[in-house]
């Protein structure tokens, strides 16, 4: 089987391309990259005016199954990241039952093998039952196939279970991908802590719930030498003591969300629960940090913490609703849009965010995250001049929870290739192709 | 625009100068019907109010079922905190079944902020907040606007100093909200922990010692203290708070020669205001009462369309 993508701008930060070539995928892998491939009885993809990457890689997304399947399945899950221009996705284990043991973490691998759309690769809970307390299997999880531990959702409370977490997860060379949140100082909190909490009436979370606990982090990594990743950076402290961390040489990586990086807490006035997630929204000084830090390098990679809810966990109160935004199928057009489209950021450096960057995160960057041949074909094909207004009942998530919602976007993921197979084109996703 | 233009009642923050100007001079003829021997006018006529309280407040309840009987409404109360809730009826539907049953106007208290906000987007009725979690009590500030510039004959410029848990209080929010519309100083003051993070954002100057604070006010609004505060870690213990913060007769000479003292009820007496203070003359606490009644009077007065003619005489 082979397939020509033709006349694309090809950008590949790891291997340092950006200009227009031709692609050639044999059967699953890469074959070649060059000026006016011949067709040779190749199925032909005319890129004409696109961007052809890397498959995009989200090491943060929620897929709910097992046990939250009104909210997500792994199948719908596979086909909003197809949409959104994802080739790869890491799905976290907070489901029911947790993934703290072989047997679930094959179960999700093996749900995604069926829905046969992108590849999931499944991330393993730090503690039995994310209870914060014994340390899960992770041999077993390793050897099963997940890629990095994490008890998102909750922060790893006990820091002396963090340290252990961090050492033991050395011997497999695995992250831990740390939710940072200091309970005590979030309690009951439904906002950023600061001018428009007191104006709105909403209890506060402060920074510094999220501060303290990336200080306590970056201490266990120079403890232990483990590797530490933060999710969802969302402060200019957090930023300032990672910044710190990378100088002195620590293993810390961390991650920045497009919502964190384009909304402010000023979205929650209408108390529309769409606009609720944890980390919370931050005010314009955090969010301008948090865009010159994925400016400037500092930040590894962008993730959706893609969070899907029902209806009813987000239509109600804004105290009651549940946290979280539903974010595979925006996530990229919404950087394109308000970080690229504005000069903040290069396509490069766009590109490097959700490919090369998540895959050195995850210790996966020889197989992934690049378009050398001989890796897995996995592309993602952008359309800059592609205007679309968000639409979350057009979805293919379960979850319609989008603060983006009615927001016009120039620049859309227009296709994704995962081992060679269009899984998704022009928007539309495949269905049974693989 | 004019109030009269609104759909709701949500909040002071969004409200104009001459919104409440509105509402306040259309509460002075609804005062003199108060003071009538038959305290009903039939201007609201054919016309339904429903209270739905999800917190207890039966002086909030009452004050706004006797405003809309006086103006000849059909007013009812929804029970909800002791039905609904407990079977696990969400929001949307409460509000979807009350609004088959035709009322024109909804007064909701809420423990949760924005609730109201929530509630009217998603429904044809108009909605009042009668106070929503931390957020805002629109109807409390406007009758302690109303009872301020009565006594005062003005709001324009006065010095109002607001005491005690202003984190946690709606009351302190609307009134923030609404006298510094006119001019006001506005100060607080209270427990470092019990108040909000840039607060002096909203226009206002905070004060962690009551002294100060009260130099020259014109009013003082004394807040009630929820004594759970105390658990919850914001202070060491209610004699402290009282020892630091409750308004008693010494504090008198501190303010302007005709400072008035204003509290939204019910008192901590020996908490947040002494007994000498709470009887004393210059305290407002039970005119404060009828003027919540007036004032809500107008508000649902003006909301139904109605116009100054109506009422007069
Ligand atoms: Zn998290
Ligand atoms: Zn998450």
């Amino acid at each position: 089987m082979r397939l020509l993508v033709k006349g694309g701008r090809i950008v590949d930060p790891a291997n340092g391309i950006d200009e227009t070539m031709d692609l050639l995928v044999v059967d699953s892998a890469v074959a070649e990259i060059g000026r006016s491939l011949p067709e040779d009885g190749a199925e032909l993809l005319d890129a004409t005016g696109k961007i052809v990457c890397p498959g995009f890689i989200d090491i943060h997304t929620h897929l709910r199954e097992p046990g939250f399947e009104y909210k997500e399945d792994i199948a719908s899950g596979s086909r909003a990241a197809a949409a959104g221009g994802f080739t790869t996705i890491c799905a976290m284990p907070n489901t029911s039952p947790v993934v703290d043991n072989a047997a679930v973490a094959i179960f999700v691998r093996e749900k995604a093998r069926q829905a046969g759309v992108v590849d999931v690769l499944p991330i393993g809970s730090v503690t039995k039952k994310q209870a914060g307390e014994e340390l899960s299997e992770m041999g077993e999880l390793a050897e099963a196939g997940c890629v990095a531990f994490s008890d998102d959702g909750s922060p790893v409370t006990r820091s002396d279970v963090m340290r252990h977490a961090l050492e033991y997860a050395r011997m497999f060379g695995l992250p831990i991908l740390s939710h940072c949140e200091d309970l005590n100082l979030s309690r009951d909190g439904q906002m950023h802590e600061g001018y428009r909490s007191t104006v709105f009436g909403l209890r506060g979370i402060p920074a510094a719930a999220e501060e303290a606990m990336v200080a306590r982090d970056v201490i266990m990594a120079q403890l232990t030498s483990g590797r530490v990743h933060v999710c969802h950076a969302s402060t200019a402290g957090a930023l300032d003591i990672i910044r710190k961390a990378k100088l002195q040489g620590l293993k810390v990586t961390c991650e920045a969300t497009p919502h964190h990086l384009v909304l402010t807490d000023e979205a929650v006035e209408s108390y529309d629960a769409d606009t609720k997630v944890n980390p919370p929204l931050r005010s314009e000084e955090h969010v301008e940090a948090l865009r010159r830090a994925v400016a400037d390098g500092l930040v590894d990679c962008i993730a959706t913490d893609h969070a899907p809810h029902n209806l009813e966990s987000k239509d109600c109160e804004y105290a009651a609703a549940s946290f979280g935004i539903s974010g595979l199928e925006t996530a990229v057009a919404v950087v394109m849009d308000k970080l690229v489209n504005t000069g903040l950021l290069s396509i490069g450096r766009m590109v490097e965010l959700f490919t090369a960057g998540p895959a050195r995160v995850i210790g996966l960057s020889a197989s992934r995250g690049t378009l050398t041949p001989g890796v897995r074909a996995n592309i993602t094909i952008l359309d800059p001049n592609t205007v679309r207004t968000v639409d979350p009942a057009k979805f293919y998530s379960k979850g319609k929870n989008s603060p983006f919602k009615g927001m016009e976007l120039r620049g859309w993921p227009w296709a994704a290739i995962v081992a060679g197979t269009v899984v998704c084109r022009d928007g539309v996703v495949a269905q049974g192709l693989r | 625009m004019g109030f009269d233009q609104r759909k709701d009642l949500l909040g002071i923050r969004d409200l104009g100068r001459d919104e409440i100007e509105q509402i306040l001079d259309t509460a002075i003829p609804m005062k003199d019907i108060l003071k009538r021997n038959i305290k009903k006018v039939p201007v609201l006529r054919g016309k339904g109010v429903i209270t739905v309280f999800y917190e207890n407040s039966t002086r909030t309840r009452t004050s706004f079922e006797l405003a809309g009987k006086y103006l000849s409404a059909d007013t009812s109360n929804l029970a909800v905190s002791t039905s609904s809730v407990q079977k696990g009826e969400t929001l949307r539907d409460t509000i979807k079944t009350i609004e088959v049953m035709g009322p024109d106007i909804l007064v909701m208290r809420h423990g949760m902020s924005g609730a109201p906000h929530y509630v009217a987007r998603n429904t044809s009725m108009r909605v009042i907040n009668a106070g929503d979690g931390t957020n805002e009590h629109p109807t409390q500030a406007l009758l302690d606007m109303f009872s301020i510039r009565e006594h005062k004959g003005t709001l324009e410029g006065l010095t109002v100093t607001i005491v005690g848990d202003i984190l946690h209080s709606r009351v302190a929010r609307s009134n923030i909200y609404g006298l510094t519309k006119f001019g006001c100083e506005v100060r607080v003051v209270g427990p470092s922990t019990l108040m909000p993070p840039e607060i002096e954002k909203l226009g206002v100057k905070s004060f962690c010692r009551l002294e100060p604070a009260l130099a020259g006010a014109d009013v003082v609004n004394v807040l009630r203290l929820q004594k759970e505060r105390q658990q919850a870690g914001l202070f060491p213990s209610l004699d402290e708070y009282s020892n630091l913060f409750m308004i008693r007769p010494e504090h008198l000479r501190l303010l302007a020669d005709d400072g008035i003292i204003l509290h939204p009820g019910p008192m901590n007496r020996g908490v947040e205001i002494s007994s000498e203070i709470a009887d004393g003359p210059r305290t407002l606490v039970n005119e404060q009462v009828t003027n919540g009644v007036a004032v809500r009077m107008a508000v649902l007065f003006l909301m139904m369309g109605g116009s100054r003619s109506e009422i007069a005489g």
